[in-house]
């Protein structure tokens, strides 16, 4: 880790006409750490994620991010062509429904050498090469990479599209809903396999869920929107075991027990 | 402007009226300027059904003058509906002179095949476009084809490429092979065999290519570099076949199969028309060459 965040958002402001999405989020971003956002449905957590990823334009504030090579650039004033590179090969974004994320009628090996081929690969041994090996690192056979993901079950597609990100290496990851929609045993495989690349690959990200246990065992530090803006924010343990906003109070006591 | 006053309908010289014909030169010389860019252009209803080369059509009428002399072909062959309608077309809207020689027309449309004879400069080459977006298939929004033609975001292609040899061992893609034009802009040289594509390269005639439905028009203008999308270890190749044609014993040329019975017979024969009577006139005959020369009296163009 170094001693300068990878990510500066400051003041950050989405407005939907009168509307508010999300209104004066702040906050820094370090290498290597997982950033939770919690809230409940129509918090503005998406909202902030897509303006984050640029898939949005805020309609006011800013946000810096530093490049490979240690230069800061303002997000929302780069090009569209360099955001798009972006994106594409230092960042990742993981839908909630794999169905965005992936292309559903090409091959499991062309859905995660796509990134490669986007970037000047032009050996088919090699792009091969690197999809048998990103298929086998989120638990996908071998024998499954000329199948395309509409013949695959909810949890691998979303182990796809974790891998169709990563393949370039990305320092950033932003994910949506990472874990919603599927069931509880796969949910847990899925948050492991998360976990273990994070960690392996020291990958900062910011997830997005309403699952507060997804943030407990993802994020070190999480924030809490209501309604627009960020109600709380700290480390996860310390929000989760003592909530200080009512707000949070209501959150972590409406989790349900088994 | 020369109107026909004797006929019951009288038209413009070769049908469309002039301004349309300023639109559309426009339209081409825009993509003679940014080679392999799809120009959008505002497509007429032409007295055809769309698929039947209304793009082409309208490329042709706009740039033809009274002294061009015009080929059409249709899948290589002067003979076939297509060819022969589009050739009448012009003969009767325009006046011009029509042949199916290669070397002698200025103007030559045509529907997916390159004539094996090479061209020269000052010959145009004008294809019949039915999808002129290469990544059509593989993203099936426009805003988001264009924007990725714009940001010079290929990636996409590849991935097809990518995905043939996947499931067949090679780049199965024989036709509608898409090329990079100038080092900037990937296109589709419409659905003409791969085998054309090396004809595409530095080329001294100007090709056009008009596509009536989509709107659209693109150019590679003459001595400008098309090449073919490959990978480093599946490099790009055109067709080969077995045996030469069966009636001018041409090779390394483009063959179709004919059916001759339906006990199984068939024979491969150019596809380029022109240049198998041309072979044969000179005296080269395949296996299956009748023995009389009745080819001049076959390929009579029927008007």
């Amino acid at each position: 880790m170094t001693d300068e965040p990878l990510l500066r958002v400051s003041a950050l402001s989405k407005f939907y006409g009168s509307r508010v999405g999300c209104e004066n989020v702040t906050f820094d971003l370090w290498p290597g750490e997982v950033l939770a956002v919690v809230g409940e449905s129509g918090s503005g957590k998406t909202t902030l994620l897509n303006c984050l990823s640029t898939r949005l334009l805020p309609s006011s504030g800013t946000a810096s991010y530093r490049m490979r090579d240690g230069l800061w650039r303002e997000l929302y004033r780069m090009s569209e062509a360099e955001r798009r590179f972006l994106m594409r090969t230092d960042w990742g974004f993981v839908h909630q429904n794999p169905a965005d994320g992936l292309r559903m009628t090409v091959s499991a090996g062309a859905n995660v050498g796509e990134r490669l081929m986007a970037v000047g690969d032009r050996h088919y041994g090699r792009i091969r090469a690197t999809a048998v090996d990103w298929l086998s690192r989120v638990e996908i056979d071998e024998d499954r990479i000329d199948d395309e993901p509409r013949a695959f079950s909810g949890g691998m597609r979303q182990r796809l599209q974790i891998a169709r990100n990563l393949v370039t290496g990305p320092r950033l990851v932003f994910m949506d809903e990472p874990t919603g929609g599927l069931d509880v045993s796969v949910q847990a495989r899925l948050l492991d396999l998360l976990r273990g690349l994070v960690t392996d690959l020291g990958l900062a990200a910011i997830v997005v869920t309403h699952d507060l246990a997804v943030a407990r065992l993802l994020s070190q530090r999480m924030m809490v929107m209501k309604d627009g803006r960020v109600v709380e924010s700290g480390l996860t343990d310390r929000v989760l075991d003592d909530p200080r906003a009512p707000y949070t109070q209501l959150l972590v006591s409406s989790i349900l027990q088994v | 402007m020369n109107a026909q006053s004797t006929d019951i309908a009288t038209y413009n010289f070769a049908y469309l009226d002039e301004q349309t014909k300023r639109m559309i030169r426009r339209a081409i010389l825009k993509g003679i300027a940014i080679p392999g860019y799809q120009v959008p252009f505002a497509s007429r209803e032409m007295p055809m059904p769309y698929g039947w080369g209304t793009g082409g059509v309208q490329v042709t009428a706009s740039i033809i003058g009274p002294d061009d002399v015009l080929k059409v072909i249709d899948q290589g062959a002067d003979d076939t509906t297509n060819a022969v309608s589009i050739r009448a077309f012009f003969k009767k809207v325009a006046k011009v002179a029509v042949t199916t020689e290669t070397a002698k027309a200025s103007i030559i449309q045509t529907r997916h095949r390159i004539p094996e004879q090479p061209l020269s400069a000052g010959q145009v080459l004008v294809f019949q476009v039915p999808i002129p977006e290469p990544l059509r298939f593989l993203e099936p929004r426009e805003t988001e084809t264009r924007k990725m033609h714009a940001l010079e975001e290929y990636g996409l292609m590849h991935v097809k490429l990518y995905e043939d040899i996947a499931r067949h061992g090679r780049i199965a893609t024989t036709y509608a092979y898409p090329v990079k034009v100038e080092g900037r802009y990937v296109m589709d040289p419409s659905p003409t065999p791969k085998f054309d594509n090396p004809k595409m390269h530095r080329s001294p005639a100007l090709q056009l290519f008009g596509a009536g439905r989509e709107k659209r028009i693109y150019a590679v203008p003459p001595f400008t570099d098309v090449v073919s999308l490959d990978f480093e270890d599946h490099p790009f190749e055109v067709q080969t076949f077995d045996q030469p044609c069966a009636l001018c014993g041409a090779e390394n040329v483009y063959l179709d199969e004919v059916i001759l019975d339906d006990h199984g017979g068939h024979m491969f024969v150019c596809s380029d028309t022109d240049h198998c009577e041309k072979r044969r006139a000179d005296g080269h005959h395949g296996h299956l060459a009748p023995e009389t020369h009745s080819a001049s009296e076959k390929m009579e163009p029927a008007e």
